[in-house]
């Protein structure tokens, strides 16, 4: 299973630059990263997923990450539940004649046509990941000719978490030290 | 209303900082204008080369404890500061660098002497700062030292352009605590931990504690001490840690890891209860990861919680600082007899011993003997600098330490040139020790260049160059692990006495044992810098070694020798 972080990071130059280079130079691989504005104002949410399967290299990135004066928190939501969505968006090479079929593969999928030109189509679609696998997989029998996606955001359910940088001592029976021990110390 | 270039200074002074280690240059040019108006309030050293700026801000830092300061320009003196920043990263030692930057509308167009010096120093620094708006500029040196000496400590650089530095603001020094949410504030045990502790050391038979740099950084020599005698757990040092417990308690077994002692090692790999204090398991103390302390539990007291888990898998992490934890752990501490275990130690040492040079007599004057006699001549009290190398690992096996920080030394990037601009450093707060500035003639000809700056600052320093006419730890490995091979390492020297001479430097050349005390007394009552060149055995070897990538307890030790150096046996015991 992919590690999704949830990062609040300070809205300054450079941070995306620190982090992408603390990623590089500890040999961790990002399946994606995608940062916008939060609710705060000056502070950014970052959803992180890599693709890190053992638990004690998890550990590292979390902290690795924590230790960067730029960023506020991270909160390990790998096994959270969670909401999580992708968006993207894919042009096909179709003529009027096929449209009738692509707009049943659309509709199958929930995804939306958002432009309509002489030769292309372009598809939209927010959706989980794997579900928007399936439609790109469905897809394919059509020309596909652009796809671009934003990687994987993530908000957890329930009521309003904080994200804190508090607490982030381990408890004695925590042997791991990994952030699925530690995450039942945020809020 | 003041300059940006005044605004610096006014900074550094409130920082409590009265020596700054720097070299002016175009885009820092207003800094160093300003710096006329506090020549009353800071010492400024005008230093050869930026990387020996950023060395004796770090020698400085060490030695006291306190940031030190570094000061160049941009470009080159950005980038030549970027080793000086590495070592400082590696050993977690608080400096601040400020470096002038091309005025701001040009930065991005490849302006003379512009480099991106936050982007290249990120991986270098604990955190950096380009400043665009001189009303940030107070708030933002504030933050830089703060940053340096909180939680586990780093090297900071702050990259100011030209035009911030002339430009003016209303200036007021920000008062009270810094609000920074991202960094990470060590805390305290809980109950369980402490629970847990307590059980573990009671549960064991073989314990020991292993000292890092972190007992100095927290100042918890008496805790640390406090633990070994109530619960009777001897303990091994890693090479930053010498000094952090003094070597003469007999609780204190040594030096663990690479060039560590045999009796440290095989305590740890025979161990049950590992309590690592302020470490973090570097390859150079573990060996092998997979065959380090096969049998043991684990206890890992850390400020950086990065750190914890990284090598080896722990049972107890404790995130924190180590004095507040140990003070928090002490009083329900149960006192504890591992007489036995001790005694195994004991036995270990004993053997090993008489295999040591130290023991025997040579025709040729030896690394090891100069090191044991510098020690003698200095009574064990001398604040020491070694660089990096043979002559470093024997110092740190040689001249026992009783006093946390009183021996400085690059280990973990193990920058080879550190030991002259440190000891330079190191001197501006360390004004009335002795300092011995422990140097190989490879590491010393790589920053020899300072010998300009000691000169020109009177600085009282006592050089000593082991000489042994190779690099010599290369030449080590060639020898062990390259078919003794010797690419490249042969080195000339220049003749270090008229060298001295021509910077007026009192100097002499040492080639015999009986020599060494007699000429270390005629440096001491000089005051100023002063050269002994030590012309050693050339083949030497630092021993025992764990080979690099072998189990820690796989070490070689020297074989018993012959008078006349010990190449042949050596290679015998190899092929063994």
């Amino acid at each position: 299973m992919k590690q999704t972080l949830i990062t609040l990071v300070e809205d300054k130059p450079g941070v995306l630059n620190r982090i992408a280079s603390l990623f590089r130079r500890r040999s961790y691989n990002i399946d994606s990263l995608v940062v916008g504005k939060s609710e705060k104002p000056g502070v950014s949410r970052m959803t992180i997923m890599t693709n890190e399967e053992d638990q004690r290299k998890r550990g590292h990135i979390y902290f690795n990450l924590l230790n960067l004066v730029n960023v506020i928190a991270v909160k390990d939501v790998s096994n959270l539940e969670c909401v999580t969505r992708e968006f993207i968006l894919i042009k096909i090479q179709s003529g009027p004649d096929q449209l009738n079929e692509v707009q049943a593969v659309v509709n199958n999928h929930g995804a939306r046509i958002v432009d309509l030109g002489k030769e292309t189509v372009i598809i939209e679609a927010t959706e989980r990941e794997k579900e928007i696998d399936r439609l790109v997989e469905d897809l394919t029998k059509f020309n596909i000719t652009e796809i671009t996606r934003t990687g994987r955001i993530a908000m957890r359910k329930g009521k309003t978490h904080k994200v804190s940088s508090e607490k982030i001592n381990a408890q004695a029976t925590d042997v791991s030290w990994v952030p699925e021990n530690i995450h039942k110390y945020h809020n | 209303m003041l300059t940006g270039a005044e605004i610096i200074w006014e900074c550094i002074v409130r920082e409590g900082v009265d020596v700054v280690f720097g070299y002016p240059g175009g885009a820092i040019l207003p800094a160093y204008d300003a710096l006329n108006k506090y020549r009353n309030k800071i010492h400024h050293v005008l230093v050869r080369h930026e990387q020996g700026a950023t060395h004796m801000a770090d020698g400085y830092a060490r030695a006291s404890g306190k940031v030190g300061v570094a000061m160049a320009t941009s470009g080159p003196g950005a980038t030549n500061m970027i080793t000086g920043m590495a070592t400082a990263m590696m050993d977690s030692v608080p400096i601040v660098c400020f470096t002038g930057q091309v005025p701001s509308p040009v930065i991005g167009t490849d302006a003379f002497q512009e480099i991106d010096i936050t982007g290249a120093s990120i991986t270098v620094t604990k955190h950096n700062y380009l400043v665009l708006d001189i009303n940030e500029l107070a708030e933002t040196i504030k933050e830089a030292f703060h940053v340096a000496k909180t939680g586990r400590p780093g090297p900071v650089l702050v990259d100011i352009p030209k035009d911030i530095q002339i430009q003016s603001t209303d200036f007021t020094y920000p008062t009270g605590k810094v609000e920074l949410p991202g960094l990470i504030e060590p805390q305290g045990v809980d109950g369980l931990q402490i629970q847990k502790f307590v059980e573990m050391i009671a549960e064991s038979e073989r314990p020991i504690i292993l000292a890092g740099h972190g007992v100095m950084l927290s100042d918890a020599t008496q805790e640390v001490l406090d633990l070994a005698n109530l619960a009777q757990i001897p303990i091994g040092t890693t090479l930053l840690g010498i000094g952090g417990v003094p070597a003469s308690d007999p609780f204190v077994l040594g030096m663990m890891g690479m060039h560590g002692e045999t009796w440290v090692n095989r305590a740890i790999q025979e161990s049950d209860l590992l309590i690592a204090c302020g470490m973090r398991f570097d390859d150079r103390v573990t060996g092998k990861l997979k065959t380090y302390s096969p049998n043991s539990k684990k206890i890992h007291i850390e400020i950086d919680p990065s750190e914890i888990n990284k090598n080896i898998p722990v049972d107890l992490p404790i995130h924190g600082d180590l004095k507040t934890i140990l003070n928090q752990i002490l009083p329900v501490v149960s006192k504890n007899d591992n007489h036995s275990w001790i005694n195994k130690i004991d036995g270990w040492q004993k053997d090993s011993q008489r295999k040591d040079i130290i023991h025997q007599e040579t025709e040729v004057l030896m690394g090891a003997h100069v090191l044991r006699k510098i020690w003698e001549g200095t009574k064990g009290d001398a604040l020491v600098i070694t660089d990096v190398g043979q002559h470093q690992m024997l110092e740190a096996q040689y001249y026992e330490h009783e006093d946390p920080r009183s021996l400085i030394t690059s280990g973990g990037l193990g920058t080879m040139g550190f030991s002259l601009p440190a000891g330079i450093g190191a001197s501006f707060y360390e004004k009335d020790r002795e300092i011995w500035i422990i140097v190989g003639d490879g590491s010393f000809q790589m920053t020899m260049t300072e010998l300009g700056t000691a000169v020109q600052e009177n600085r009282n320093i006592n050089i000593a160059i082991i000489n042994n006419g190779y690099l010599g730890m290369v030449r080590q490995w060639q020898e062990m692990f390259y078919e003794a091979r010797y690419m490249e390492t042969p080195i000339l020297s220049p003749d270090y006495i008229k060298l001295a001479a021509a910077y007026g430097i009192e100097a002499f050349r040492v080639e015999v044992l009986d020599e060494v005390i007699p000429t270390m007394r005629k440096v001491q009552k000089h005051k100023g810098p002063s050269l002994i060149e030590f012309v050693v055995e050339k083949h030497d070897m630092v021993y025992p070694m764990v080979p690099s990538g072998a189990d820690l307890h796989e070490m070689i030790e020297r074989p018993v020798q012959s008078k006349n150096g010990n190449v042949n046996s050596q290679k015998e015991e190899l092929k063994k």
